[in-house]
């Protein structure tokens, strides 16, 4: 079975029907793409699933579990994270502090055990800083691990998200345009970033609108328009489906 | 004149705890919270109605203040949980005054706008005033320190992370996978506990409380305190308590020396002068005088290589 089902979502925003019945598989220990034209519904769909818009109807299933209208920390602490795709690291906390928001589990966020600095509390904030730090690392954001967020650069935003999900230990990361407004190097690097990710058993569904990119990382591509799904399969296939050609193009009016 | 000068000690104390208080709801959570003078106003009553009627013990009575006051806090907080900003400050602004008026009116609860007066204070017939003055100094100087130790652990804990994350992004928050709602409501329970807490402690020292004392001009001062001491700074909170205090009080010897103006402008000049050193401390220190900072704990010194990767996930 898929580590995520979505099947027949529906959401609307007043008039505008986003999601018209959207169905999405993603297999566990791959990268999935989403892809689509501009508006074609890929955010909505990500905020559906995560929790931060409820959907209006459908199925949502992520290991085995309907999750379908349950609140985003619920859906956090199931195993599944998203990145948000205009980076929002939280500007007046640090990166360290950024990063071990995250963490899952730590007692020391009830009162008592903060008021009175139990064991239990002082321990977890051990592991989760052994934890951040060594996530800090692997993303090369240990130099600048003590700045405040809202110092960052563009791209070590971008790499602060990630840095955040993975705290959370996470089954499967959703990841909203990832490289968009990085520099080409730091994007190839961000790429090798996912790959080794995925390497350590962590399922990635991405939404791209850098097509080299898709093609590079992505096991499986699916392609979403006008709020329903239009086409899956490799890069190659899609890049040569014609109704996949005509949703980003348009349609051919006069023949040849 | 030393006499004054305890008393204004205590005052101080007081607006200290207050705006202790309100660092950890508005400074730390980022709730900006104008119904404080209600919480403090439900804490004396409960603790005077509560010695006064039934013949409660003091400091059971300001137990019982700080308690019931915090439960008014997590009641206003679960009302207000999807408010923010202008509109959060607005309701918490009609609780307080919603409050007010009651008392005002509800001339059973505890004699309208006479209000109570004689509320026990401690050994206040033995030690005499000048004593006992001293005294209560001592108590409200306790208290504000036991509050200020308690503040720093909560807002220096993983707790109080959550808190300036909610300050920063509601949305990230949630996503981070922490339930938002119920850290509000946490934040408004301890903040309004020690607003409660100052506020039993002023009935007991004054001996006199009345509706007309909780009007919105004691929030303002309070959060005039935080501004120019430093939001989101235990220290800042106190050093702005202090100061606050301290000029409302000199002022009032510096406008009989103005030569030529009635006692109705001296009033007015005074909050003049109070705006004008506003404006001239935050224009110099925009974060106020002790700005809050980021916590940075110390790291752990692991060996380079074995950090290198982090352990499989799963």
């Amino acid at each position: 079975m898929a580590l995520l089902e979505v099947s027949g979502v529906e959401r609307a925003f007043y008039g505008v029907h986003a999601l018209q019945g959207a169905d999405l598989k993603v297999e566990a220990g791959r990268i999935t793409g989403l892809i689509g034209p501009n508006g074609a519904g890929k955010t909505t769909l990500f905020n559906c699933i995560t929790g931060v818009i409820p959907p209006d109807r459908g199925r949502i299933v992520f290991d085995g579990r309907d999750i379908a209208g349950l609140r985003p920390d619920q859906i956090t602490r199931l195993g599944l994270v998203r990145t948000f795709q205009i980076a929002r690291g939280l500007p007046r906390l640090s990166v360290l502090d950024n990063l071990m928001l995250y963490g899952a589990d730590q007692p020391g966020e009830d009162m008592v055990p903060a008021l009175f600095r139990l064991p239990k509390a002082l321990e977890r904030e051990e592991v989760l800083l052994a934890r951040a730090v060594a996530i800090a690392r692997r993303l090369n954001l240990f130099h600048v691990i003590r700045n405040p967020a809202s110092d960052l650069s563009g791209g070590q935003k971008k790499l602060l998200e990630i840095g955040r999900a993975l705290m959370t230990e996470p089954k499967l990361i959703l990841l909203d345009e990832p490289v968009a407004g990085v520099n080409p190097t730091l994007a190839r690097e961000i790429g090798e970033h996912l790959k080794s990710l995925v390497a350590d058993g962590i399922t990635i569904l991405l939404i791209e609108h850098h097509m080299d990119m898709v093609a590079r990382l992505c096991d499986h591509v699916v392609v979403l328009a006008e709020g329903r799904h239009l086409a899956e399969g490799s890069f190659e296939e899609m890049a040569s489906d014609t109704h996949v050609q005509e949703a980003y193009m348009g349609r051919r009016k006069w023949g040849s | 004149m030393e006499h004054y000068l305890v008393a204004m000690g205590v005052t101080a104390g007081i607006y200290a705890m207050m705006a202790l208080g309100m660092n950890v709801i508005w400074g730390k959570a980022g709730l900006i919270n104008l119904g404080l003078v209600g919480f403090f106003a439900v804490g004396a009553y409960t603790s005077g109605l509560l010695t006064l009627r039934l013949g409660w013990p003091i400091p059971l009575g300001i137990a019982a203040g700080t308690l019931v006051a915090s439960l008014v806090g997590v009641l206003v907080a679960m009302i207000t949980v999807r408010l923010r900003g202008d509109y959060l400050a607005i309701v918490t602004l009609g609780f307080a005054e919603t409050m007010r008026i009651v008392m005002s009116n509800e001339l059973w609860i505890a004699n309208g706008t006479d209000g109570l007066s004689g509320i026990p204070g401690p050994f206040r017939q033995a030690l005499g005033p000048h004593l006992f003055n001293l005294q209560f100094l001592g108590i409200v100087t306790a208290a504000t320190v036991i509050l200020f130790f308690l503040v720093e652990r909560l807002v220096n804990s993983p707790f109080g992370r959550v808190l300036r994350g909610i300050r920063d992004d509601e949305q990230v928050v949630q996503v981070a996978g922490k339930n938002v709602v119920t850290f509000k409501i946490k934040a408004f329970a301890f903040g309004t506990a020690a607003l409660g807490l100052a506020g039993a402690l002023y009935g007991h020292f004054t001996s006199f409380i009345a509706p007309d004392l909780f009007a919105p001009l004691l929030t303002l001062y309070v959060k005039l305190s935080l501004l120019a001491g430093g939001l989101g700074n235990s220290i800042g909170a106190v050093v702005g308590a202090v100061l606050v205090v301290f000029f409302l009080e000199s002022t009032r010897f510096i406008i009989p020396l103005v030569p030529g103006i009635s006692a109705v402008q001296g009033a007015a000049l005074r909050e003049l002068l109070i705006a004008v050193a506003l404006l001239v401390v935050l224009r110099f220190y925009a974060r106020g005088l002790v700005p809050e900072s980021i916590p940075q704990p110390p790291l752990p010194t692991a060996p380079p290589e074995a950090a290198v990767a982090i352990e499989r996930v799963r």
